[in-house]
């Protein structure tokens, strides 16, 4: 038989995926750019990136989550949890600034070891599981922190969320980070090609000899630990460590790396689209908040565009 | 003849991304006749199937149905039009009634209900028509397959179907229930209903069969009344050459026992399994459907877990406990399925043949893309892979190709001893010549192969040695000299 008349550039297209809403994301920034000045600023590109931050850090490690063809909804209770872990650690004058952040990591690791051995180790679906560790997670950090939020930290714990290096935030600098490093074991490593291999065809995998467990294991851990630090940075912004923080996280999280192309049912999915959907959200809505529509039309609108985000996903799906 | 027919295919051609599946095919039915459509599997029938009921849109040609043009490319409207087809895997709704199966999606109603009175009625009404006696108000997971067949041809003619379209339909069937279906077939044929038949089974097709079509690699080869045909020319139409050549010659084994089994046992899938392989040998395992042949593939290389039993490699005896311990052990596994078990559908054909060992070609985790490239390319070439580039998607390519890059994987950890399920299924048979080529090459090398195929033909044009399964016991080790379909097939039906 003839080889296939695919051309490589649609190849390289259909590996971005997320083609489409790149468009939609320069295209929005344009009209926004063009219907209000205020837009268009560097301090207002800067809100916008500081605001999107905590949502893209969820959604990377959401993003290997969902590549293998799982779900993760505990990260927004992982938040809460670290958040008050990491705050009663963080008083002024108790401990040195690396307890609070080891103590939030580690939390973060040991919700994402028991979401991913409960779910190797048992038949339950990822959905059922991280609905329990997500409730159990938003008791603890109830329980922890006794209902009520965990304040007076320290100056250095609040600079890690809240502080500027040479004049840009913190939180800029570690999404950037934090992006460049999940890029790279995404595409680059060998476990960041078992978590493809996984989610595209998990029997063909294991009949490759790729332990699939292990893997699993490994991104329930990496979305544990980037909630982790999305929880310590955000109770550092905000200055307490807030019980009922991070509350419907996962979902933005979830939609941020589907409106970035990645498949629900796993095996495809990039960070840089996960990072273009997350910024995508936080555009829309701080454009929407300039153009003073009241932020009930907003969360419409965000529905509406992760529904249009996936239509899109399965029209690119048939085609290919 | 004279009368024209009730279903008339010209020039259909249908390509799946740039993959020429059907080529300007011909198909002319009559009524009341059944109309045979042969071809190897991948000749393009379930293609033509597909457009023929509207699950698929031609690409150019044209089908006119009972004097008109078919343009409609929706199931539900081709049905109405008088073109039904009973599918190889039942599409049936368990959880509901015979009658509300036969029914569903057109339910007879009363004031905006479903009048059930009226519904089981009918229902009873055609399936007393086709002389069956099952109950209009019995669940359909209560039936048997045969049972659940005779449903959708009732559902069939409910939409008075002038033409049916039967896929495989006594793959499923015992005897007696094949002997029920010929009989309503017959009787179909008296109300002027045509069927069109695939099967494989040439006994079927020239007991059944008026007229007999043959595909072959997605063209039209020719169509002509059945007793024009012999089993022999059918067969060499359809392969487009004679069988025997398609095979190289068997080599004699050269070496040592690489894999020995004793007593390897697995309680309800297979017991008492003893055979051992050498190196530069082909072993055959034959037997009929389910008669653990792929189970006892698939606990040798881990898949599934065995009771009991030793497995022995170089003499050694070993624990096989997952897919890791066997490839370490330099077990190779080609699954039946490849689609299920095979490649990986998002990944393209380079990731695809470099899954099994990429951490060889990585440094401290890190994937070394150069010696990546350079491994997949080797494999590309030695196994003669058409692709347009290494990046392209496994997906958009042929069957064939899709098995090579899967056996290519498996070949690159450099196994001892390689397993091939059904390592031909549902691929041209140029590209089997080539697999065939291949695992010549595999012995010449000192590799020892297990094979297990159902096609005869391929197991004795390539098996040293053939072990025979029926019923999950072994009940034959044969030799070259006495292997013969016939040695086989009695081994095989043993304990039946």
């Amino acid at each position: 038989m003839n080889a296939p008349s695919l051309k490589p550039y649609q190849t390289q297209f259909r590996k971005i995926g997320q083609y489409g809403i790149v468009v939609a994301f320069f295209v929005i920034c344009i009209a926004l750019a063009l219907s209000t000045p205020r837009f268009l600023t560097v301090q207002n590109l800067m809100i916008i990136v500081t605001q999107v931050s905590i949502n893209a850090l969820l959604a990377f490690g959401v993003t290997f989550v969902i590549i293998t063809g799982g779900i993760d909804l505990s990260v927004g209770s992982i938040v809460a949890v670290v958040g008050v872990v990491a705050a009663s650690f963080a008083h002024p004058d108790t401990h040195p600034i690396i307890v609070p952040i080891v103590a939030g990591l580690l939390t973060g690791i040991v919700f994402g070891t028991l979401n991913g051995f409960v779910i190797t180790r048992s038949n339950v679906p990822p959905f059922i599981v991280t609905l329990g560790t997500m409730t159990i997670g938003r008791g603890l950090a109830l329980i922890l922190s006794k209902g009520r939020p965990v304040s007076n930290l320290s100056d250095s714990f609040n600079f890690l969320g809240g502080g500027k290096i040479f004049g840009i935030p913190t939180l800029i600098l570690i999404l950037i980070i934090a992006f460049i490093i999940c890029s790279i074991v995404l595409r680059k490593t060998v476990s960041g090609r078992y978590m493809y291999a996984v989610g595209g065809n998990e029997q063909a995998s294991k009949a490759s000899g790729i332990g699939v467990p292990r893997v699993k294991m490994l991104v329930y851990i990496l979305s544990g630990s980037l909630a982790a630090i999305a929880g310590i940075l955000l109770t550092s912004r905000i200055g307490t460590g807030q019980p009922n923080a991070g509350a419907g996280f996962e979902l933005d999280a979830i939609a941020a790396t589907i409106i970035g192309g990645t498949s629900t049912t796993g095996g495809t999915g990039t960070m840089t689209g996960t990072l273009i959907g997350a910024l995508l959200i936080g555009v829309i809505s701080n454009g929407l908040d300039l153009l003073n529509v009241s932020s009930y039309y907003q969360l419409v609108i965000k529905g509406v565009i992760i529904v249009g985000a996936v239509i899109l996903d399965s029209v690119n799906q048939k085609r290919g | 003849m004279p009368q024209s027919p009730i279903l008339s295919v010209t020039n259909l051609s249908k390509s799946f991304a740039g993959v020429s599946a059907l080529n300007n095919v011909h198909l002319s039915v009559q009524k009341g006749e059944v109309h045979a459509l042969m071809g190897e599997n991948g000749a393009g029938k379930s293609t033509f199937m597909k457009i023929l009921i509207g699950l698929l849109t031609p690409d150019s040609g044209e089908i006119m149905f009972d004097g008109e043009p078919l343009k409609s490319h929706n199931v539900g409207e081709v049905m109405k039009r008088g073109i039904s087809m009973i599918h190889q895997e039942l599409l049936t709704v368990p959880e509901l009634t015979v009658a509300q199966n036969i029914f569903l999606g057109r339910e007879p109603k009363r004031w905006g209900f479903i009048d059930e009175k009226k519904l089981n009625e009918q229902a009873a009404e055609l399936l007393a028509h086709l002389g069956v006696s099952i109950r209009p108000d019995a669940r359909m997971k209560h039936l048997s397959v045969a049972e659940m067949q005779l449903v959708d041809i009732a559902k069939a003619l409910s939409n008075e179907a002038k033409v049916i379209i039967m896929d495989e339909p006594t793959s499923a069937l015992s005897d007696n229930e094949v002997a029920t279906l010929f009989d309503i077939i017959r009787e179909l044929q008296r109300k002027d209903v045509a069927i069109v038949y695939i099967s494989h089974k040439l006994e079927e097709i020239f007991a059944l069969a008026d007229t007999i079509t043959v595909l072959r690699d997605g063209q039209f080869i020719a169509t002509k009344p059945a007793n024009e045909f012999t089993p022999n020319s059918l067969i060499s139409m359809m392969v487009g050459r004679e069988l025997d050549s398609l095979f190289p010659d068997i080599q004699a084994p050269n070496g040592p026992e690489v894999l020995a089994v004793k007593g390897l046992s697995q309680a309800g899938k297979f017991e008492n399994i003893n055979f051992a392989v050498h190196a530069g040998e082909v072993l055959g395992i034959g037997g009929l459907m389910g008669a653990g042949r792929t189970e006892v593939a698939r606990a040798l290389f881990g898949l599934d877990p065995h009771e009991q039993g030793e497995i022995s490699i170089n003499g050694q005896p070993v624990t096989i406990g997952s897919p890791q311990d066997a490839i370490r052990h330099g077990l190779g596994y080609v699954g039946e399925d490849r689609k299920a078990s095979g490649f990986i559908p998002g990944l393209s054909v380079k990731h695809n043949i470099t899954l099994a060992c990429l951490p060889t070609f990585a440094r401290q985790g890190f994937v070394a893309n150069q010696r990546e490239t350079e491994a997949a390319t080797k494999t590309v070439r030695d196994l003669n892979i058409k692709i347009s580039g290494l990046n392209q998607r496994v997906t958009n390519l042929s069957g064939g190709n899709q098995q090579k890059v899967v056996i290519g994987k498996v070949l690159l950890s450099a196994p001892r001893l390689v397993i091939l399920d059904e390592p031909t299924r549902g691929i041209d048979v140029g590209a089997k010549a080539e697999i065939y080529k291949l695992i010549n090459q595999l012995t010449a090398n000192g590799i020892a192969v297990i094979l297990i195929s159902s096609e005869l033909p391929e197991l004795l044009g390539l098996s040293n040695r053939i072990v025979v399964l029926a019923k999950g016991k072994q009940t034959a080790v044969l030799s070259t000299e006495e292997a013969t379909p016939e040695t086989i097939m009695h081994y095989a039906m043993q304990g039946n």
